[in-house]
This record gives C-alpha cells, sequence and structure tokens, in this order.
C-alpha cells in the first residue's frame, strides 16, 4: 500500500507569480497536481492568497531544463573580462553634459 | 577526486560569505540529510498544528471568528506546502515524507500533542503558539539553505497575523464576564510550559547545535531564543490581565532578563517520544485523511492521464 500511495503522487509543477501589472513572472515554489488546470487551482490557492499576484504560470518541473553549478565558468565565466561592454570603461571629461 | 574538493571549497566559501546554498549545488551529505529532516519536521508540524485549532473551527462563536480561525487554519496547510515543496527540491519526496509521519519515523514538534479544550485555547496557542513559532522562524529565513530561508520568509509574513488574532480575541474575552475570564488564565496555565518547550532541550543537551551552527542552518541556540519569548511574552501578559504560571518568573536586573522557572524536561521527552496527551489521536487523524483521500487522488491521476491520451490521439 505504502508504495502505492508514492506511485499515485502527482507530478511536481513550478508556479510563476506575477505580483502586480508591469512586473515579470517570478518563481514562487512548487506543488502536485493531476495536471495543468488542477495546478492553477491549486497555485491561486497556496501562493496568491492574500492578493500577492494578478497573473500565475505553472510548468511542469520534469519539462524546465536548467544549466548546473558544473556549467558556471563555461557560461558566464566569458562575460567577465569583457569590461568595455559597460559604460563606465569609457572616461569623458567632466565639462561634457548628459552623457 | 578534484570535483569533490572543488565542491567542497565552494560549498565552505558559500557558508562563510553569507550566501546561500541552492539545491544543484555540492553539499556534505550531513547536511543534505539534516536539511531533509529538519524541513520535514517543520512540514509535519504546520500540518499537524491545523488539527487543534481545526476542532474549534465548526465552534467558533460568531461569523467573524469563524472566518479568522479557516482562514488561519489554511495558512498552516499553505506553510505545510510550501515546506514539502522546499524538501522536495533536495530530492525528497511528498508521499514517502507522508508516509514517514504516519509511521512514526518522522518528528513534529511536541506542541500540538495537547488537548484544545476551551475557545480560549485558541486565542492562547495564536498568542504563545504562533508567537513562539515566530521567535524561532524569523532568524530561519536567514537559514543557509536557500529553499528553505525563501520558504520561511513567506510563512513570517503570514504569522503575524496569526499571533495578533488570537491576541486579541484573547483580549476580547478578558473584557467579557468572569467565566470567561477564568477561561483565559486556564489556557494560559496550561500553554505556556508546553509553548516554552517548543524552543527544544536545554543548550546542555543539545549535541547537534554546534554542527547546525557552523553550516548556519540555526542561528541561535534554543536556551537563547527561549529567553527572548520570555522577555517578549511578559508585558504581553501583564497588558492582557493574566498570570503566567511561574513563581520563580522575575526580572532579573542584572542581566537585564527575566529569571524563569525550571522547565520539565522529562516531559518533554515523554511527550517527544509518542506519549503525549494527543499523539496517537493526532497520527490516527492524519492517516485516516491520507486513506480517505486515496481514492481521489487516484481518480484525478486516471482522469488526467485518460485526457493526456485523447489529446494526443
Ligand atoms: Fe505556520
Ligand atoms: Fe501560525
Amino acid at each position: 500500500m505504502s508504495d502505492e500511495q508514492i506511485r499515485h503522487e502527482w507530478p511536481l509543477f513550478e508556479v510563476f507569480v506575477r505580483a502586480k501589472r508591469g512586473l515579470n513572472h517570478v518563481h514562487v515554489g512548487s506543488l502536485r497536481a493531476a495536471d495543468h488546470e488542477m495546478a492553477l487551482h491549486h497555485a491561486r490557492d497556496l501562493y496568491t492568497r492574500r492578493n500577492e499576484g494578478v497573473s500565475i504560470w505553472v510548468v511542469r518541473s520534469a519539462d524546465v531544463v536548467s544549466s548546473g553549478p558544473e556549467d558556471k565558468d563555461a557560461f558566464f565565466a566569458p562575460s567577465g573580462d569583457k569590461v568595455y561592454r559597460h559604460p563606465t570603461y569609457y572616461s569623458i571629461p567632466d565639462s561634457v553634459p548628459h552623457i | 577526486m578534484t570535483d569533490l574538493a572543488t565542491g567542497e571549497r565552494t560549498f565552505a566559501e558559500t557558508i562563510e560569505k553569507d550566501q546561500r546554498v541552492e539545491p544543484r549545488d555540492w553539499m556534505p551529505d550531513g547536511y543534505r540529510k539534516t536539511m531533509i529532516r529538519q524541513i520535514a519536521q517543520h512540514a509535519h508540524s504546520e500540518i499537524i498544528g491545523m488539527q487543534p485549532e481545526g476542532a474549534w473551527i465548526t465552534r467558533a462563536p460568531t461569523l467573524r471568528r469563524k472566518a479568522i480561525l479557516l482562514a488561519k487554519v489554511q495558512d498552516e496547510a499553505g506553510h505545510g506546502l510550501y515546506l514539502y515543496s522546499a524538501a522536495e527540491t533536495l530530492g525528497a519526496d511528498r508521499g514517502d515524507l507522508t508516509r514517514r509521519l504516519i509511521e512514526g519515523r518522522q518528528k513534529y514538534s511536541s506542541i500540538f500533542n495537547y488537548p484544545t479544550l476551551s475557545f480560549a485555547d485558541v486565542g492562547v496557542i495564536g498568542w504563545l503558539v504562533d508567537g513562539a513559532a515566530i521567535c524561532n522562524q524569523v532568524p530561519l529565513c536567514r537559514s543557509s539553505f536557500g529553499p528553505y530561508a525563501r520558504a520561511m520568509i513567506r510563512i513570517c509574513k503570514e504569522e503575524s497575523f496569526h499571533q495578533r488574532q488570537g491576541y486579541e480575541l484573547l483580549m476580547t474575552m478578558m473584557k467579557g464576564t468572569e467565566a470567561q475570564r477564568a477561561m483565559v488564565q486556564d489556557a494560559t496555565n496550561r500553554w505556556w510550559w508546553p509553548s516554552l518547550m517548543m524552543f527544544g532541550p536545554p543548550d546542555t543537551d543539545s549535541p547537534n547545535t554546534g554542527q547546525s551552527m557552523a553550516w548556519k542552518i540555526k542561528r541561535h541556540t534554543n536556551d537563547e531564543l527561549r529567553q527572548r519569548f520570555v522577555d517578549m511574552t511578559v508585558p504581553q501578559a501583564e497588558a492582557l490581565g493574566v498570570t503566567l504560571p511561574d513563581p520563580d518568573l522575575r526580572w532579573n536586573s542584572e542581566r537585564g532578563r527575566h529569571d524563569f522557572g525550571e522547565i520539565d524536561w522529562s516531559e518533554l521527552k515523554r511527550v517527544i517520544s509518542g506519549d503525549g496527551p494527543m499523539n496517537a489521536e493526532r497520527i490516527a487523524h492524519r492517516r485516516r485523511a491520507d486513506e480517505d483521500g486515496a481514492w481521489v487522488r487516484e481518480a484525478a491521476a486516471a482522469h488526467a492521464a485518460k485526457r493526456t491520451e485523447t489529446t494526443h490521439e
């Protein structure tokens, strides 16, 4: 019976909430639901009990692809030495206005 | 080899710099196991914690109190679910954690093994039990494990409502009849000592505190948090007009803190090991809810599977 219970556990969904118009959806946590529709309803009950949101996304956790901690250098190191991508790299005399 | 060394170094640096460990980072086995246990125990406490107050929802004296109590108990369910969600980031399985709870292989807070005898208990739980929980939980918003810290931030925001509604309820009763005031005092007498036990055994008998503090998954010792709670609560009891049931409780001007009497640690041990007044009933209730809900979970899963088949044809 115990193994049955685990087998019948619903799939995991990640939940993203838009706090108000003009802001991005932000990841808030996960929940279990039988399908996407139920996941939306559960997300409403679980993550927006106090007007925390105006819109919700749910995504099957199994469908999320992410970079791992081990990819950190390969992914992000190349941008580390490109200081010329930042405005402060360029020196302009103080006398020049609005730049 | 080198990967392990790099992992260990990154982990140590993360802790050292007070940054957060995230689920896919390398972490010591002990850290992972301790976090899963800590988060699961906390989740179980929130879920079992719905029962003592839930028992009063149908008997709340007014519609206003009923709506408040419903919202509060629903919050506790939410807290449990935020925490199971955090535990799952470490590879734990929600169904498996529930099974461990039901089979008595994982614990929950000893406080929920006491009965709620009158409606004043609802107020005292909000005031003292949620109050003690807040003391415990605020520092955990800085836990080194990211998903737990984030769940704690959400939870702490909601706990303040819990404590205030309880205190307001008690203030209302204290303005009522002599019998109502007696109910508040009686509930305070019964919940005071168990609330102090919520902070766990004394520091001299808490062998894991050192490691937990080093990992920054615990920020203050049990005795320090307990002392803070006593200092915060004494003026609240005065304002309410109830007496805290401890003849040794007094202000110590040298320490700048309150002295208080010795806690009955044998009672805490007894309740934790399963022999409190309500342990058997709490677990039986949780088991019943799990078993009674099984057909619903199966039916919903079958319905979802069928719908996927039809849409894919
Ligand atoms: Fe809670
Ligand atoms: Fe609470």
